[in-house]
C-alpha cells in the first residue's frame, strides 16, 4: 500500500477505489468535477421529487374513492420524504438546501422534464405511477450501487417506496381497463399522452449525451440512456398488452434477432423544447414552488425567531 | 355552550337505524372534510418538513374518517358503502361543524383551525375511548394517539407564531379573529348529541370543557397572546346548515363519482 500512496496521484488513487467498487464517503478526497457532477445530479433528483408532487397533488382532492385518496396522498407524501433524503445526501457534498432551492427557483438547476406535462384525468394518476415511476425505477435501481455512499444509501430507501408507487399506478390502470368502456378510453387516452414523454425521461441519445462517459467511468451512472430506454420499452410493451392498451407507436415490433422491441424515434425537438423551459407546465410548476417558498418565508422566520427567544430565555434561567 | 342546537328531522335520522348512526356519520364527515382541507396543502407547504406534517395529519384523519364511515354504513344497514356516504351526499346532508370546512387561508389560519379542532378532538376521543360502544371505543383508542400528536403540533405552532416575529403575530391575531367564532359549535350539542349524551353513548361536552379551556389558556399564555373574548358562536354545520365553502369542496371531492355514476375505481 505504501508504494501505491507514493506512486499514484490523488486522482489515480480515487479512480482505483472507484474501480474496486469501494464507496466514496463525504470526508474522502474527490476530484472537484466529481463533487460538482454529484451535486448537480442529486439536487436535480431532489428537485424532481419536490416538483413531482405537483402533478399528482393536482388529483388528491379529486380522487374517486377514499381508499384512492389515501393512497395517492401517502404516495405524494413519500415524494416529499425522498426530497428530504436527497437534499440531505447533497448537503454532505458541501452545499446547502437553501442554495439548492435558490438554484431551482432561479432556473439554474433543472428537474425532470416529465413534470412539465399536465395531469388531465384520473387515468393520469395511473400512468404517472405505472410509466413515470416505472422509468424512474429503471433509472434509480442502478443508483443504489452508485459510487458515492450517501447517495447510494438514500437511493435504497427511495427505490423501496418507488416500487410500491409503481404497483399502485399499474393497479389504477388495471381497474380502469377492467371497468366500463369510458374508463378504458380514459386509460388509453392517458397512455397516448404519457408514452413518449416517459421515453424522454432517459435523457438524450447516447451520441448526444456528453456527460455519460465520465459518469460511467466514475460509476455515478451504470447504464447509458439508450440502454435504459430499451429496457423500459421491453418491460412496458407486454404490460400494455396485458392491460389491453395500445402503445401509441406504430413502429413497436418484437425483433427476434435482437430479442428486444424495435420502436420509433422520440421527438427530440419536443424534448429539448421542454428542457429549455417551453413545456406547457414549466412556468406554473416553477411558479408554484417559488410561491410556496416565498409565502412560507414568514413561517420559517417565525420558527427561527421563536427558537432564538426560547434559547435566550433558557440561558437567562440557567 | 349549554344551549342545544335546534335540529329539523332529516333524512339522516333514518327510521330503524341505530341512534348512533347520525353521530358516527357526523364524526366521519368532520374528519374527512378537515383531511381534505389539509390535503390541499400537499406540495405547497411553507417548508418541506411541514409539508410532510400536514400530509401526515391529513392521512390520519382520512383513516379515522374511513373507520367511522364503515361503521356508519353498518349501523345504517342499507347496504351503503363508505364511498357512497362520502361521495353521494349533498352539502345539506353533511354533518361536519363549520370550523373544518373553512378554507386553509395562510398557514396561521390553518394552524388556528387545526388547534381549535385538535383541542376538542383529543378530549372527545378520550371520552369515546371509555364509552360503552365497543366499536367507537376502539376507533377512538387508535385515533387518540394520533390526535395527541396533532394537538402537540398545532399547539407548538400557535406558540411559535404568537411568540415569533411581528409578522407572524399579526397573522395569528387575524386568524384568531376569523376562526375563534367557529369553536363554540364543537362543544354545543345538537339535539341528536344531547339525546346520545343522555343515553351515555356520547361524552358530556360540559365535562370536556374544563380540560379544553385549560389547554387553550396554557397555549395562549405561552404564545403571549391574550385570550380572545368569547365571540358569538356560529352554529349550523352539524345540522346541515353550512357556510358557502362546503359546496365547492364537495364539488371537487365528488367530481368523478358524480360524473360517472356507479363505476368502480
Amino acid at each position: 500500500m505504501e508504494t501505491l500512496a507514493q506512486d499514484l496521484s490523488p486522482e489515480e488513487q480515487f479512480q482505483a477505489r472507484i474501480d474496486a467498487d469501494i464507496r466514496i464517503e463525504p470526508k474522502d478526497w474527490m476530484p472537484e468535477a466529481y463533487r460538482k457532477t454529484l451535486i448537480r445530479q442529486i439536487s436535480q433528483h431532489a428537485h424532481s421529487e419536490l416538483v413531482g408532487m405537483l402533478p399528482e397533488g393536482n388529483w388528491i382532492t379529486r380522487a374517486p374513492s377514499l381508499k384512492r385518496k389515501s393512497i395517492l396522498l401517502a404516495k405524494v407524501q413519500d415524494e416529499a420524504g425522498h426530497g428530504l433524503y436527497l437534499y440531505s445526501a447533497a448537503e454532505t457534498l458541501g452545499t446547502s438546501r437553501d442554495q439548492m432551492l435558490a438554484d431551482l427557483h432561479s432556473g439554474k438547476a433543472k428537474y425532470s422534464s416529465i413534470f412539465n406535462y399536465p395531469t388531465l384525468s384520473w387515468a393520469d394518476m395511473g400512468c404517472v405511477g405505472w410509466l413515470v415511476d416505472g422509468a424512474a425505477i429503471l433509472n434509480q435501481v442502478p443508483l443504489c450501487r452508485t459510487s458515492y455512499g450517501p447517495y447510494a444509501r438514500a437511493m435504497v430507501r427511495v427505490c423501496k417506496e418507488e416500487s410500491f408507487h409503481q404497483r399502485q399506478g399499474f393497479e389504477i390502470m388495471q381497474t380502469l381497463c377492467e371497468g366500463a368502456p369510458v374508463q378504458k378510453e380514459m386509460a388509453q387516452e392517458a397512455l397516448n399522452r404519457w408514452w413518449w414523454p416517459t421515453l424522454m425521461m432517459f435523457g438524450p441519445k447516447d451520441s448526444e449525451s456528453p456527460n455519460t462517459a465520465q459518469s460511467m467511468n466514475w460509476r455515478i451512472k451504470r447504464f447509458t440512456n439508450d440502454e435504459l430506454r430499451q429496457k423500459f420499452v421491453d418491460m412496458m410493451v407486454p404490460q400494455a398488452e396485458f392491460l389491453g392498451l395500445t402503445v401509441p407507436d406504430p413502429a413497436v415490433k418484437w425483433n427476434e434477432a435482437r430479442q428486444a422491441y424495435d420502436f420509433g424515434e422520440v421527438n427530440w425537438e419536443e424534448f429539448w423544447n421542454v428542457v429549455k423551459g417551453n413545456g406547457l407546465c414549466n412556468h406554473e410548476r416553477l411558479q408554484a414552488r417559488v410561491q410556496a417558498h416565498e409565502e412560507g418565508a414568514w413561517v420559517r422566520e417565525a420558527a427561527l425567531a421563536h427558537a432564538a427567544k426560547r434559547k435566550a430565555r433558557e440561558a437567562v434561567a440557567v | 355552550m349549554s344551549a342545544t342546537q335546534p335540529e329539523q328531522s332529516t333524512a339522516t335520522a333514518a327510521q330503524g337505524a341505530s341512534p348512533l348512526f347520525p353521530f358516527v356519520l357526523q364524526l366521519a364527515d368532520t374528519s374527512l372534510i378537515l383531511a381534505h382541507r389539509l390535503s390541499e396543502w400537499c406540495g405547497h407547504g411553507p417548508v418541506l418538513e411541514q409539508d410532510l406534517a400536514l400530509a401526515n395529519i391529513s392521512l390520519d384523519l382520512l383513516g379515522e374518517a374511513r373507520s367511522y364511515y364503515q361503521y356508519a354504513a353498518e349501523l345504517e344497514g342499507k347496504g351503503r358503502t363508505e364511498d357512497d356516504l362520502a361521495y353521494l351526499r349533498s352539502a345539506v346532508e353533511y354533518r361536519n361543524p363549520l370550523l373544518v370546512e373553512q378554507p386553509n387561508g395562510d398557514f396561521a389560519h390553518t394552524i388556528v383551525r387545526q388547534f381549535l379542532f385538535d383541542n376538542f378532538h383529543y378530549q372527545l376521543l378520550k371520552g369515546l375511548k371509555d364509552g360503552p360502544d365497543a366499536r367507537l371505543a376502539s376507533i377512538a383508542e387508535k385515533s387518540l394517539k394520533e390526535a395527541a400528536y396533532h394537538l402537540k403540533w398545532s399547539s407548538e405552532w400557535i406558540i411559535r407564531l404568537g411568540d415569533g416575529t411581528d409578522e407572524s403575530r399579526k397573522r395569528l391575531d387575524k386568524a384568531i379573529a376569523t376562526l375563534w367564532r367557529f369553536a363554540g359549535e364543537l362543544t354545543t350539542p345538537t339535539a341528536t348529541e344531547s339525546q346520545l349524551q343522555e343515553l351515555g353513548l356520547v361524552p358530556d361536552y360540559v365535562a370536556l370543557w374544563p380540560a379544553i379551556q385549560a389547554h387553550t389558556a396554557h397555549v395562549l399564555a405561552e404564545a403571549t397572546v391574550p385570550e380572545p373574548p368569547a365571540p358569538v358562536a356560529q352554529l349550523g354545520g352539524k345540522t346541515g346548515r353550512h357556510s358557502e365553502h362546503l359546496g365547492y369542496l364537495l364539488a371537487e371531492l365528488q367530481y368523478l363519482q358524480r360524473t360517472y355514476p356507479g363505476l368502480t375505481w
